[in-house]
Formats: C-alpha cells, sequence, structure tokens
C-alpha cells in the first residue's frame, strides 16, 4: 500500500517567542515492511536543525529558532510503502539491547492490578498467543474515549478507570507485557482512517519481542497487528520520550496548539 | 574491637618510616603554634572563601571545613601499589559503564541480575548507543578508600557522578606549604598543585572529534546555592575557564554556545556539575529551570561533550558496589588489586535476616542516599536509635545494604586535650581522557570526634593534607 501523509502542528501565542527548541520525532522508520518514497519536514530553523539517529533507531531532529512573532507550523509529510507482514517487524535498525525494553517507566509500572491482568494472559499460552490475548483483553475492558485521560495518565490509572485513547491502551499492553518479562516499546505512527483529515490519524500502539519471531506490533486500541494501513514512525519506552513535538520555550504567553493529520491511500 | 591501626605509630615509641620526619616536626611544636597555624589557617580559607553550606542546617550557615594541620602521610611504595589498584578500578567502571550502554555483554554473561540495572533509578536508557569521545564516560571518579592495617585497604565507595571535595585537598596544600614551607624543604612530597591544570587537558583531550583548535571549556553549577558552589568557581578560575549557568548556555542550529558580552562562542566541552536529572529539561525532568533544553541532542549528535556523562550513576549505585569486583575481572581480565567492603543486600530474605541480627555492630547505608545522611553505625548508636533504623530497614529492606564497621586507621590530629588518634578515610581524585591519572593522595577526611567513624564533612568531618613521598 503507498500512503501520503500530511502532518501538520500549529502554535499560537499571545506574545511573540524569544527563543524555542523542539526535538522532532517525525521521520518514518525505514525497514522490510516500510520504505520511505519521499519525506520532508517544514520548520522554522529547519535547514539549521540538528538530526541524529538514538539509541532505539529512531531519526530526531532538533531545531532551534528565536524572535518569532505570530504562529508556528511544523509540518511533515511525505509518502510511504507499506507491506502487510502481519505485524512482523523485521530489518529494522536498533542498537538497545533487547532487556531495555523490560524498564517499568513511570506511565508504564505495574500494578497488582496489571500483573494479575498479564498472569491471567500468558498462562498456559504460548508468549505470542498470550499477547494477542492481551492486546483483546485490554481492547475490551478499556474503551476508547477521547478526554477521560490526559498526557501524564498511568497504565494503571486508565485501566482501573476502564477509558482511554490509544496512548493508554498501548502503556497498559506494555506495563503487563513487562511485568511478565516480555520486552515491550511504545511506538507513534498514522493509520488511515477514511477521507479527510483528522488528529486520531496519528496512532501509536505497541511491539513486543516473540521469542523466534521477533518483534511483533500490537495494536490493542484497535484489537489487532498492524496492517499496511499503518506507517510505523517511532519507538521508545513510553509516550513521552517519542511525542512527535516536544519543546521548550522562552515567551510565547498562552500557547494554543493544533493538529492535523491527513492519511490517504495514493495512487500508484 | 579489633586493634585500630594508627599510621603514625611504627610500635615501641618510634614512628612508622613516612612518618619519620613529621613526628620530629610534631615535637618541636609548642601548643602556642599549633593554635597560631589554626588561626592562620582559619583566616586563609576565610580569605579563598572555603566554606561548606550543611543541608538541614537550621541556620542554613555556611561555615568551614575544620582543617588539621598534621599531615597524612604515604610512602611511594604504598602508593605506587594503592595507584595501581585504583587505575585498574577506574579503567573497569568505564568499561562497565560502556557495555551497560551498548551489548550489555556482563548481563547475558550472568555476572548481574539484569533487573538490578534496568530497573535501576541511575541507569539512563537515553544514553543506550551514545560513544562519547574517546569512549570515556567517567572521566572524573573519586574512590572513597579506607586502611584497616598496613597493607590492607577497601574500597568503601566509587563516585562516578560529580564527585567533589578536589578544592579541599588543594586548599590543604596550599594551607601546609604557607605556614610551614620547611616541611617542604625536607623532604619531597608529590605535588598535587597540578590538578587543575591536570583537569583542564584532561577535559579539553575529550572535545567532539569535530572540534577544530582549541576546545572552548566551561563548569556548568547549578548555582550559588549548591553545597559545591565554592568548588565549581574556584576550579573555573584555576582552570581559566568560564563558570557558567543554565541560563549562560543555549543551543542554537545543533551546537551548544555561551553567551558572552560579544559573540555567542560555541561550547565543545562541559564539565557539568548539576546532576543528570536538571541537566536537560527535554529529556530529564521537564520542570528543570536549571538546565540547557536540548543540551543531550547535542551532546548525542556528538558535538559536545559531557563530563561526567549522564548515567554514570550506574557504576557507582551502592546496589550495583556488590558486584565490582566481578566487573573488574569481567573488563580487565585480572583479579581486583583493591579489595571491597564486604556487604550484605538487605533485598535478600536471608542476608536481611542477618543483618537484622546484628545491627549493633553493622554499618548501614541507604542504597540511593550520599554524604553520611540517611545511615546507622552500629557501634556508636544508642539503642533506641538502633530500634528506630531496624523499622524503617524492615519498611523498606531494598533500600538498604550493610557492612561490617571497619576500624578505620587513625592518624594522630590536634584536638582540644592535645594530639590524639582520629579515624580517616581517603579520597583519591581520578582523571581518565588522553591517559588515566590519579592524585598523588587525594583529600583525607578525619572524624574530629573521638572514636567517630563518620568522616563526611556534613556530619562534623574535617580535613587533612595528604602527602606521597617521593623516593
Amino acid at each position: 500500500m503507498r500512503l501520503a501523509i500530511r502532518h501538520e502542528t500549529h502554535y499560537d501565542y499571545d506574545t511573540p517567542l524569544a527563543y524555542s527548541a523542539q526535538r522532532l520525532h517525525l521521520w518514518p522508520a525505514d525497514y522490510t515492511a516500510q520504505k520511505t518514497v519521499s519525506w520532508s519536514i517544514s520548520a522554522p530553523g529547519f535547514d539549521r536543525a540538528l538530526a541524529y539517529t538514538d539509541g532505539f533507531g529512531n531519526r530526531v531532529h532538533m531545531v532551534t529558532f528565536d524572535n518569532i512573532v505570530g504562529p508556528v507550523s511544523i509540518v511533515a509529510e511525505g509518502v510511504v510503502d507499506v507491506t502487510d507482514t502481519a505485524g512482523v517487524v523485521k530489518g529494522l535498525v536498533c542498537a538497545a539491547p533487547d532487556a531495555v525494553f523490560l524498564r517499568q517507566t513511570r506511565p508504564t509500572t505495574a500494578t497488582a492490578l496489571l500483573r494479575t491482568l498479564a498472569e491471567k494472559q500468558f498462562a498456559g499460552r504460548s508468549a505470542l498467543e498470550g499477547l494477542h490475548s492481551l492486546m483483546t483483553e485490554i481492547h475490551a475492558r478499556v474503551a476508547y474515549e477521547i478526554g477521560a485521560t490526559h498526557a501524564h495518565t498511568t497504565a494503571a490509572e486508565a485501566f482501573a478507570d476502564g477509558r482511554g485513547v490509544c496512548q493508554d491502551h498501548a502503556h497498559i499492553f506494555l506495563a503487563a507485557a513487562r511485568s511478565a518479562g516480555i520486552p515491550a516499546r511504545y511506538v507513534t505512527g498514522y493509520l488511515v482512517t477514511g477521507m479527510g483529515a483528522s488528529s486520531t490519524a496519528a496512532h501509536a500502539w505497541a511491539e513486543a519481542l516473540v521469542p523466534d519471531l521477533g518483534w511483533v506490533g500490537f495494536d490493542p486500541a484497535n484489537a489487532k497487528s498492524p496492517t499496511d494501513n499503518y506507517v510505523r514512525v517511532a519507538a521508545g519506552l513510553d509516550a513521552a520520550g517519542v511525542a512527535p513535538i516536544r519543546g521548550s520555550r522562552r515567551g510565547g504567553d498562552a500557547e494554543r496548539m493544533r493538529v492535523e493529520v491527513r492519511v490517504e491511500i495514493a495512487q500508484q | 574491637m579489633t586493634v585500630v591501626f594508627n599510621e603514625m605509630d611504627g610500635g615501641g615509641g618510634t614512628p612508622r618510616e613516612p612518618y619519620a620526619q613529621v613526628a620530629d616536626w610534631l615535637k618541636t611544636l609548642s601548643r602556642a603554634d599549633v593554635d597560631r597555624a589554626l588561626r592562620e589557617a582559619e583566616a586563609i580559607f576565610r580569605r579563598q572563601g572555603i566554606t561548606f553550606a550543611v543541608y538541614g542546617d537550621d541556620e542554613a550557615a555556611e561555615r568551614l571545613i575544620p582543617f588539621d594541620i598534621i599531615p597524612r602521610v604515604f610512602a611511594a611504595a604504598e602508593w605506587r601499589k594503592l595507584s595501581a589498584g585504583i587505575e585498574q578500578r577506574v579503567r573497569a567502571l568505564n568499561a562497565f559503564i560502556h557495555d551497560l550502554y551498548h551489548r550489555q555483554d556482563i548481563l547475558r554473561a550472568g555476572k548481574i541480575p539484569h533487573e538490578f540495572i534496568i530497573q535501576n533509578e541511575a541507569f539512563v536508557p537515553e544514553m543506550v548507543g551514545v560513544m562519547p569521545a574517546r569512549g570515556i564516560y567517567a572521566h572524573i571518579i573519586g574512590i572513597d578508600i579506607v586502611r584497616v592495617a598496613a597493607n590492607e585497604f577497601y574500597v568503601l565507595e566509587d563516585n562516578c557522578r560529580t564527585p567533589s571535595g578536589v578544592s579541599y585537598m588543594l586548599e590543604d596544600r596550599e594551607a601546609m606549604m604557607y605556614l610551614f614551607p620547611e616541611l617542604f624543604a625536607q623532604q619531597r612530597v608529590a605535588p598535587v598543585e597540578n590538578y587543575p591544570a591536570m583537569l583542564r587537558q584532561t577535559l579539553e583531550s575529550v572535545a567532539p572529534a569535530g572540534c577544530n583548535g582549541e576546545p572552548t571549556v566551561v563548569i556548568l553549577t547549578p548555582g550559588i546555592h549548591n553545597s559545591a558552589f565554592f568548588e565549581h568557581a574556584f576550579l573555573a578560575d584555576e582552570m581559566g575557564v568560564e563558570l557558567c549557568e543554565g541560563g549562560d548556555l543555549f543551543v542554537d542550529g545543533g551546537y551548544l554556545y555561551m553567551r558572552t558580552t560579544q559573540a555567542p562562542k560555541r561550547v565543545d566541552v562541559v564539565y557539568r556539575r548539576i546532576d543528570d536529572a536538571y541537566l536537560d529539561p527535554l529529556t530529564f525532568r521537564h520542570d528543570s529551570a536549571i538546565g540547557v533544553p536540548g543540551i543531550f541532542d547535542v551532546y548525542r549528535a556528538g558535538r559536545v561533550t559531557l563530563v561526567n556523562a549522564p548515567g554514570t550513576g550506574i557504576a557507582d549505585d551502592k546496589s550495583i558496589y556488590t558486584y565490582i569486583p566481578d566487573v573488574i575481572e569481567f573488563y580487565t581480565g585480572e583479579k581486583p588489586l583493591l579489595k571491597n567492603v564486604p556487604t550484605w543486600r538487605c533485598s535478600d530474605p536471608q542476608q536481611l535476616a542477618y543483618v537484622l541480627d546484628h545491627l549493633p555492630e553493622l554499618v548501614v547505608k541507604e542504597v540511593h542516599g550520599s554524604g553520611g545522611y540517611g545511615m546507622l553505625v552500629g557501634p556508636t548508636s544508642t539503642k533506641k536509635e538502633i530500634e528506630a533504623f531496624r523499622a524503617r530497614l524492615k519498611a523498606r529492606p531494598r533500600n538498604y545494604i550493610a557492612q561490617p564497621t571497619l576500624a578505620l586507621s587513625t592518624v594522630p590530629t590536634f584536638t582540644k586535650s592535645g594530639v590524639a588518634p582520629r579515624h580517616v578515610d581517603l579520597r583519591p581524585f581520578v582523571l581518565s581522557g588522553d591517559k588515566v591519572r590519579v592524585t598523588p593522595g587525594g583529600l583525607t577526611r578525619v572524624a574530629l570526634k573521638k572514636g567517630s567513624l563518620v568522616v563526611n564533612s556534613s556530619q562534623g568531618g574535617g580535613t587533612k593534607d595528604t602527602w606521597v613521598l617521593e623516593d
């Protein structure tokens, strides 16, 4: 499948920006199931951006700019070819040893409730079966509801409340899988949702390390493994580590942000 | 109680060889000489501004660290042996940190349970895959060493984050040379005053590969409220480099710059005395107001060197300490030249049971604590203190390790009632860059209270000049 993506983020302020540093995780990964045909980012200062590959294999850009009056826009767009591999991720370069993905971070800390959830899914099952079961169980028990959680909600909180968005579904999956000794990572990307622009086309899911198979994607928000409708961008230990844009600024009071993501099936 | 080794006492009323001259000199000193010297020393330190802020002090008063004029002396041969052990340990620690942030061979080999590393607060996942200049992570390490007999030394702990105290080592020497120049004329004492020059050379030697010409080095301090601010300012001054706070530095176009009265100046090496958590609000604690946004990205891309690297704390974590002898063997293929203190891990139920049964004779420390806070010294604690500590230990056993109470060596020290033995430890400072450099001697800390084994300056410890005699 050939997908065309446009990811716009617009910021507006009441006062001028004196200085801003923004870290971008906006560059799609390249591996067996996914090839970037074309990709570009436009942002203030992008011609002087710092670009590097981090320990998890993500292509990261850091832009800095100062003395800007008026709105700031960061736009990532391009075309990506994706093949359906039933979620199996091959050919991705990641320097991090697998064990690192067992680390419990603040939002992915396993509570007794989450450990029990994991134990039930893995009891008497293979790791692969257990992970599938975990994915469907989370999908069944945590309703997709925008506004019930926020950026810093933990897996434990969202699971106890039974409501959340894709970030919460993924965090719950990671907390449970890691508590069962299975390395798991948080993945950001895009998903074809149909026609038109929508902020929900920016998506998040999880990948877990399955013995003899390697890394496999699981999307508990949709109860399925990623297909050729998914574009993988970045991976890390949790959402905060791979936020598409994370910044720091001086000046620029009363920040307002607007995100628009459009993912369409492109003509071959 | 075991016999305490007095470093000056050679038995039968004669001094041990390295102390021969100091012993003769002491006989010539009258009480009036001593009082005058101590007054002068205090005036020197006040003038230099050497103070130390004690956390938790109601008055929040900065005070002078007490200085004792009787030096602590090592013979050249003693020091060669000790120094070889220190260098071996430091090389192993750097190899260990490199491995933990790359292949983790030591975990694959099963030498350390991986959860001890992976779940450790001091392990910094953002450092995975980072290869700093020359492959060195902990450029400045302070190793705390205690002595229990003529030929028996133990490493109490490694300090791989931002060890402090080197300014006292330098000032103690300066004061001694000013007060008693004749002592240094009579025998050769290895110099320590070139430390700032060696530090600068070390820092310049780890500049990023892309740095052309003379590297620009700065010291990054949390600011004047930090207990070691004096040392930050002192070292910047001695090295002739800028002392910066977070607000003086900024990232622009992928490089780190320092604000100056003229144009911004590119910075190549940052000797940062800020904890990892506060270094970069974009990477670590987002509420840090003392860090530099984006500095970690510039570091990650190899355009600036941070000294020490983030994440080096994993090598000096007290829960990892017990594995360091294995670490040394694993990376050097040699037996450790310096021993660890035998240690019980309270996270292990069996070891905890032993510790709870023997509290009055043990030293119990918090795994993540430092500066002598939150520890129990069994033999010098009251029953009430021990019972209060027992409750804390039982509540959070994973948080503690325990060690036998070592009979720390003593060195004669001036007290109100004359010269008397007081317990000491030693913190040599080790620089790793183009080569490994161990300071000859280091900082000797002395517990001024009779019988006390706690040498931390926050707990009423003082310092002594430390001599390594040259052949």
